[in-house]
């Protein structure tokens, strides 16, 4: 009796330092990447934070760093926000539907539309700008303007916002449309008045993250022609930077004052797809439903 | 009651009253929006390998493949590859040494280790650092992480290879720790409860059982980080150098194939030349690459979905 | 012909039978409203439904009775073209209303539903406000004149106006399950149907809601036609005019065929069936 109680008597398990020192490694794993990002964002800060006045935001970029400031850059920034929008969520929401709705997945065409799609998503974002560069830029003699940037980054974008808005589609329950359809709809009036209301929350969110992705890209940007110079405030059809680009600008350049100049960008930058990325999340808590 | 009876009696037509184009309109509309994904993908390939073919037509495609200098702009010119080749992978395995211990070891903890509440929280939080755009690291790389570089004695310059690519590293550790988590949360309970009533400990249960279960998820992650530090450009063009560099040295400045096509897009290269076609050589290399690497890594995860969904 | 006595084995199924002795009317007297002639239903290979043929009664509550798996719901869902929207479903044979050929060449599906209704098993009203769930129909249909009046004369039908005419802003969603699926009753009497199809429309009710549902079936015959499935015998004995009682084939590779074993009156079906394996399963020694 004693010798089967000592057995399973609590001792020393075997293996017992292995799993420590594994579970050692995970929690290094883990902080690796905790711990950077707080280095990261504590060098920004410090570099930057006296830097981000007025000057930043009203004045032009300049030689000289002390009264150099961002305004064309963010200005562009803005822009290429709301056309990515206007491009990008009609473009989108318009493929999902058409692939959860119209499509016959038993056709050949609808599934390498989906491959491709899939492909598109893990594509280089420099490749995007090579594409820009040949065709907008130098092919069509759009020319180095903010619209192609715009386009190029719809582009970019579009897989994201088509598989996030395929999400929000099928996630509507099957019931709803049976029912709409039991009525007398037509298939357009169950996408349009029943599946598209039902889905607009997580196209919203999705729309969002992807724009937020979009607007911190730089090398497509610099291959369609951000020039690294602006100091006139943009237009569509106009020469142009872009956040991203002027912070990367000011980080190449030598003097110690452009570096911290550059901090002082990134922190706009990331306030900037801070609020973006919290404003999809805010959506997603507050409107979504759980069918 | 009495107008519903007279209406029976009309002769009954089931036909559409008017036909309706506006759906046929519809789905037309539609189907366009799609086609732009296809016109997409058929404009990178045109623009990438159009005016590459035309490069191979002057340059032998040998010569670019296996040269060790690439020195486009000299005179004379020479177009070997391999510098921009070499740069990208070597920082690209000074990205891997990162991601994919770490990231896998993230990934353990998070789906075998983490209680619920704590996972909820830290996963979210992971994704952060997946958000933070390229040129913030690009900064991060050459403001902080190769002065302690410097610091720590190791010899490295303003550029190298290994400070970018550490940036890297921990840039991508959130795709790996994301794509793996998954897979491995996905790994039935029934395998582990299994193991554990043997009296199995947890380290077993994870690499033993769980690792393995979720072993073609795993793998897609770490191909798609590799995708992703190949075609990575603004970290490399900030920290990594601006001269090809045929070296295997992480401590030497490099430049990768994405950084020489970003210096030499910017600038106003006249279009036809030879030095305009270069771009789309080097970017057809890159995509080509890329791209392989892409359809394993959607294929291995298509694979996986099959088995446990 | 079996002539054992049931209503000694089914207890309360001849009670409900003797409380509602149906005079039906003769056959001459009977409108057709639906002649369905040697249906088959495959989805890809399976044959679901093969070779049913009857006949469906204006102004009669019909029921669809058999167990699990014999293809009442792939059956019912004929009658309004909601098997179109199954990818590899496949209709042979003919269903003809008021002597058209509801699958012809030219017939369109949304006029068909225009005229026939469906009420489903779950109670599926849209993520919309009350007005809005029955206005739907109409306003897609063109009906949208007089909304208000019809989206009430629809409620009071569905017995379920005096439990929302104040709150017809609120959502659906929150009303409860027996009142959600007067709802769906409602919305689809505001569209003016002939016909109104039921999938087991109370099977996800508790016994009050049923009832309520069931008392609504008598209501509305005299002023629509209704095919009703039920997996719940009395219930098909309670409401029903005619009962088609549906059972499983096996084929040679074990594939499940549903076919049509009995149909007839009511009363018929569940005190003096003609076949034995209507007799196994009203006597529930099966199914």
């Amino acid at each position: 009796m004693s010798a089967a109680a000592g057995q399973l008597r609590r001792g020393r398990p075997r293996g017992l330092w292995t799993g420590r020192i594994f579970l050692g490694f995970l929690i290094v794993s883990l902080s690796i990447g905790f711990l950077t990002l707080g280095a990261l964002l504590v060098q920004v800060f410090v570099e930057g934070y006296k830097w981000v006045d007025p000057v930043l935001f009203f004045e032009p970029p300049s030689a000289d760093p002390l009264i150099a400031g961002a305004r064309p850059a963010i200005l562009a920034t803005i822009y290429l926000g709301i056309l990515l929008i206007l491009f990008s969520v009609p473009l989108g929401v318009g493929t999902a539907i058409y692939l959860e709705e119209y499509a016959d997945r038993d056709r050949w065409y609808n599934r390498m539309l989906e491959i491709n799609i899939q492909n598109l998503a893990a594509v280089p974002s420099i490749v995007y700008g090579i594409l820009g560069l040949a065709f907008l830029v130098r092919g069509i003699g759009l020319g180095r303007v903010l619209l192609a940037g715009a386009l190029i980054l719809t582009l970019l974008v579009l897989p994201t916002v088509i598989i996030a808005a395929r999400e929000a589609i099928r996630a509507v329950p099957d019931s709803i449309r049976q029912g709409a359809y039991a009525l007398g709809a037509t298939k357009w009036q169950v996408v349009w008045r029943q599946v598209l209301p039902a889905s607009i929350p997580g196209i919203a969110t999705g729309s969002i993250l992807a724009l937020s992705r979009g607007l911190g890209e730089t090398a497509p940007l610099l291959l369609v022609g951000a020039l690294t110079y602006v100091s006139f405030n943009p237009t569509v059809l106009g020469d142009f930077t872009a956040l991203p680009v002027q912070i990367y600008q000011w980080i190449a350049r030598p003097q110690e004052e452009f570096r911290t100049l550059a901090a002082a960008g990134i922190l706009v930058l990331l306030a900037i797809l801070l609020t973006l990325n919290a404003f999809a999340i805010w959506l997603r808590n507050r409107y979504e439903r759980r069918w | 009651m009495a107008t519903r009876v007279e209406a029976q009696q009309q002769p009954l037509r089931l036909r559409a009253t008017r036909r309706r184009w506006g759906e046929d309109v519809v789905k037309v509309v539609l189907a366009l929006c799609a086609f732009v994904s296809v016109a997409t993908t058929v404009g990178i390939v045109v623009a990438l390998f159009a005016p590459a073919f035309e490069f191979f037509g002057e340059i032998s495609i040998v010569d670019f493949l296996t040269g060790r200098n690439w020195a486009p702009l000299f005179e004379p010119p020479s177009f070997g590859v391999l510098p921009l080749i070499a740069g990208t992978l070597l920082v690209t395995a000074c990205a891997a040494l990162v991601c994919i211990p770490f990231g896998l070891g993230s990934a353990i903890y998070l789906s075998e280790y983490a209680q619920p509440r704590t996972r909820k929280f830290l996963k979210p939080a992971l994704e952060v650092l997946a958000g933070i755009p390229t040129v913030v690291y690009g900064y991060f790389a050459l403001t902080f992480v190769t002065p302690l570089l410097q610091d720590l004695g190791l010899g490295v310059g303003v550029f190298s290879a290994l400070a970018a690519g550490l940036v890297m590293g921990v840039m991508l550790l959130p795709t790996v720790a994301s794509i793996s988590e998954d897979s491995m949360s996905a790994v039935p309970r029934d395998l582990r409860d299994g193991a554990y009533a043997l009296g199995s400990t947890r380290l077993h249960v994870s690499t033993l059982i769980v690792v393995p279960a979720a072993i073609s998820g795993i793998i897609a992650s770490f191909v798609l980080a590799i995708s992703r530090a190949v075609g990575e450009t603004m970290i490399v063009l900030i920290a990594a150098g601006g001269q090809p560099n045929w070296t295997w040295n992480p401590f030497e400045a490099v430049q990768t194939m994405t950084a020489f096509v970003a210096a030499t897009g910017q600038g106003d290269v006249p279009t036809g030349s030879l030095e305009y076609k270069t771009i789309f050589a080097v970017g057809a290399t890159l995509f080509v690459m890329t791209f392989f690497m892409n359809v394993i890594a959607i294929r291995l995860v298509r694979r996986f979905r099959e088995v446990y969904e | 012909m079996v002539t054992t006595p049931l209503s000694v084995k089914m207890a309360d199924v001849s009670v409900n039978l003797a409380e509602q002795v149906r005079e039906l009317p003769p056959r001459e007297a009977r409108e057709v409203v639906f002649d369905v002639e040697d249906l088959t239903v495959s989805y890809g290979s399976n044959k679901a439904l093969q070779d049913v043929s009857l006949e469906i009664y204006k102004n009669f509550v019909t029921a669809f009775i058999g167990p699990s798996g014999c293809g009442k719901s792939t059956f019912i869902r004929c009658f309004d073209r909601m098997n179109d929207l199954i990818p590899n479903a496949v209709v042979e044979g003919r269903i003809l209303y008021h002597g058209v050929d509801l699958y012809g060449p030219d017939v369109d599906p949304v006029e068909v539903r225009k005229r026939i209704g469906m009420v489903f098993q779950k109670p599926n009203p849209f993520p919309k406000s009350i007005y809005d769930n029955v206005a739907f129909g109409p306003r897609v249909l063109g009906m949208d004149d007089h909304l208000d009046e019809r989206v009430e004369k629809a409620l009071q039908q569905a017995a379920l106006w005096d439990e929302v005419k104040d709150r017809l802003k609120d959502g659906a969603l929150g009303l409860s399950g027996g009142q959600q699926q007067r709802l769906c009753i409602a919305r689809c009497l505001a569209v003016e149907p002939e016909v109104i199809l039921m999938d087991e429309p109370a099977s996800a009710l508790d016994p009050i809601a049923t009832t309520r549902i069931e008392d609504l079936m008598h209501e509305l015959k005299r002023e629509y036609t209704i095919v009703v499935v039920t997996h719940n015998m009395q219930q098909a004995a309670r409401v029903a005019d005619m009962t088609a009682f549906f059972s499983v084939t096996r084929g040679e590779e074990g594939q499940r065929t549903g076919i049509l074993v009995e149909y007839d009156a009511t009363s018929k079906i569940f005190t003096q069936p003609s076949d034995k394996r209507t007799e196994d399963y009203v006597t529930g020694r099966f199914g």
